[in-house]
């Protein structure tokens, strides 16, 4: 009898002591995730005189701001939605499109390789590529066409959005691979069993059930782009105004000559990055039913 | 008929992307010859003291990131699978964060958290040194611990655990000789993604003023022509041979670490 109180009291004693053991862990996410985090936080509703107030979320609506929040969505919009697609047609080549296995292999590997190549490197990549006297565009010019004729420049947003499909691309090859995998071919010979054409078979059955994973991944890809900064920044050198560069400005001196803006601007940046992960693990979720 | 048209599409698509992957590494190289004589970019690279000094400082600060990124998370991903399993939402929440928190955004708070009293830590080498490698552990742990979390499911641990200690092993035996080499191919995979990341990482080095890789190009690009386009390729190189160990480390297992996010 009594060494069956002590067994019962057990696990219950054990499980709070348990708990100790996640203090490292938990200790160092307070200290260099928490504290950090609550420092913008309670600043971004801290006035220039020191008192509360909501003044810094609001005037996130002046052109400056408003303007770096519509670049940046744009430019990760523009290249989740086209890296998406192409990273889509990639990876389906590959694996369902009749090429030799080898080649999956070896777009796997590159693309382990090219989603990590990112920054200040991949910038400077590509402006020797197609900077005013990169290869390529010496080439071209060789050629008779001269690209810095019309109005582009690797410097601008289109030369940025072409930058940034270098690390999307990849990106979306690597998480969207499994799922083309899923696709069983025997949903493929029972639609063409009973009568439906390629075109009814994508419609029908491929795109509905890969369509969550789709989006997802876009929505991870935008997420992936609009965190993005030293890329930009070795490639424009805050010519385009976009939010991570205005964070980075901010912090090196404060060029919004309102500390509380900044935080404000950073916290705008970490609501967005939120939603769109939210976003992401709910299609997630839907997506994994087809899984088994 | 209709299949091989198709399978030409598919060819068309698979040169486009090798042809996008491909030009600007061959236009770095090309662009990295025009330095006269042949290879000098190279040379003179390679022989730039701040070369080295900033590689081998970024090479030291992954190397101690990575262990102390499996000092805080094998440890914990252990504990919550044998003993907390109530832990784990918690736990995984946490090392998601990183995604939500862009490297930029990070840095910005540890700056104004740790440049003033009580905790200076910016005022000296060494205190910067200790964010940057704090700064990272974040950064790891979102496939750190998907990876040390999938290696611990593969192999039984609380039979192993109860093994260990009905011979009398104690928790610190156990983690080292029991738990690690079971998790060789998952621990070995993230290093190296986490190696792959640190050494060309640019955002946090560079607020925090580190005399690191990814800022010593940076500064090189403002004042070189051809050098820069020689240490970029150095740089893919390094990610590749990162990511070759990792596809060896990996093979015939089913331990997937390749993702680290964009810069």
């Amino acid at each position: 009898m009594a060494d069956q109180g002590a067994l019962a009291a057990r696990p219950g004693r054990r499980r709070s002591w348990s708990w100790l053991g996640l203090i490292p862990f938990f200790l160092f996410a307070i200290l260099f995730i928490g504290l950090p985090i609550s420092y913008l936080v309670l600043g971004s509703f801290q006035g220039l005189d020191g008192n509360p107030t909501l003044q810094n979320y609001a005037e996130l609506s002046s052109p400056t701001i408003t303007n770096a929040f519509a670049t940046s969505i744009e430019v990760s919009l523009v290249t989740a939605i086209v890296g998406g697609f192409f990273g889509f047609l990639l990876a389906y080549a590959v694996i369902l499109g009749g090429l030799p296995k080898v080649l999956r292999d070896a777009l796997m590997t590159f693309s382990g390789v090219a989603s990590n190549f990112a920054g200040v490197p991949l910038a400077l990549a590509f402006i020797f590529t197609l900077g005013q006297l990169g290869v390529l565009t010496l080439w071209l010019r060789g050629l008779g066409i001269n690209l810095y004729a019309s109005d582009f420049t690797i410097y601008s947003k289109l030369g940025l959005e072409v930058v940034y499909l270098y690390f999307q691309f990849p990106l979306m090859v690597l998480i969207i691979a499994p799922a083309i995998d899923g696709l069983r071919p025997e949903w493929r010979e029972a639609a063409e069993n009973m009568g439906a054409s390629s075109w009814e078979y994508w419609q029908r059955v491929a795109l509905p059930i890969l369509a969550p994973t789709l989006i997802g991944t876009m929505i991870l890809l935008f997420g992936n782009a609009f965190g993005a900064q030293a890329t930009a920044y070795q490639l424009t050198s805050g010519q385009i105004p976009l939010v991570p560069l205005l964070i980075g400005n901010q912090i090196s001196g404060d060029v919004l000559h309102n500390p509380g803006l900044g935080y404000a601007m950073a916290m705008g940046m970490v609501i967005i990055m939120a939603g769109s992960i939210a976003v992401y693990t709910v299609l997630q979720r839907r997506a994994e039913r087809w899984r088994r | 008929m209709r299949r091989r048209r198709g399978r030409v599409a598919w060819w068309l698509v698979f040169l486009i992307g090798v042809l996008y992957f491909v030009l600007p590494l061959y236009a770095t190289f090309v662009f990295s010859l025009k330095a006269k004589p042949a290879f000098s970019a190279y040379a003179d690279a390679l022989s730039d003291p701040l070369f080295a000094q900033s590689l081998g400082y970024s090479m030291v600060v992954g190397i101690v990131t990575i262990f102390a990124s499996l000092a805080l998370i094998v440890p914990t991903a252990y504990w919550v699978q044998l003993r907390v399993p109530r832990a784990r939402s918690l736990v995984e929440f946490v090392t998601l964060l990183p995604f939500v928190i862009p490297a930029v955004v990070l840095v910005f708070g540890l700056i104004r958290v740790y440049s003033r009293p009580p905790l200076p830590f910016t005022h000296t080498d060494l205190g910067s040194t200790f964010l940057l490698v704090a700064g990272y552990v974040v950064l790891s742990l979102p496939y750190m611990y998907r990876a040390v979390d999938a290696g611990l499911r593969a192999i039984d641990i609380r039979s192993l655990t109860e093994a260990a200690q009905s011979m009398g092993a104690g928790w610190i035996t156990i983690i080292l000789r029991i738990i690690l080499p079971n998790l060789r191919v998952a621990l070995l995979s993230g290093a190296f993604l986490t190696l792959a990341i640190v050494v060309g990482e640019f955002t946090i080095a560079s607020f925090l003023a580190r005399p690191a890789f990814g800022p010593y190009l940076n500064l090189l690009s403002g004042y070189e022509v051809y050098q820069p386009a020689a240490v970029a390729l150095i740089s893919f190189g390094l990610t590749w041979l990162a990511m070759i160990a990792i596809a060896v480390i990996g093979r015939g297992t089913r331990v997937r670490v390749q993702i680290g996010g964009a810069r």
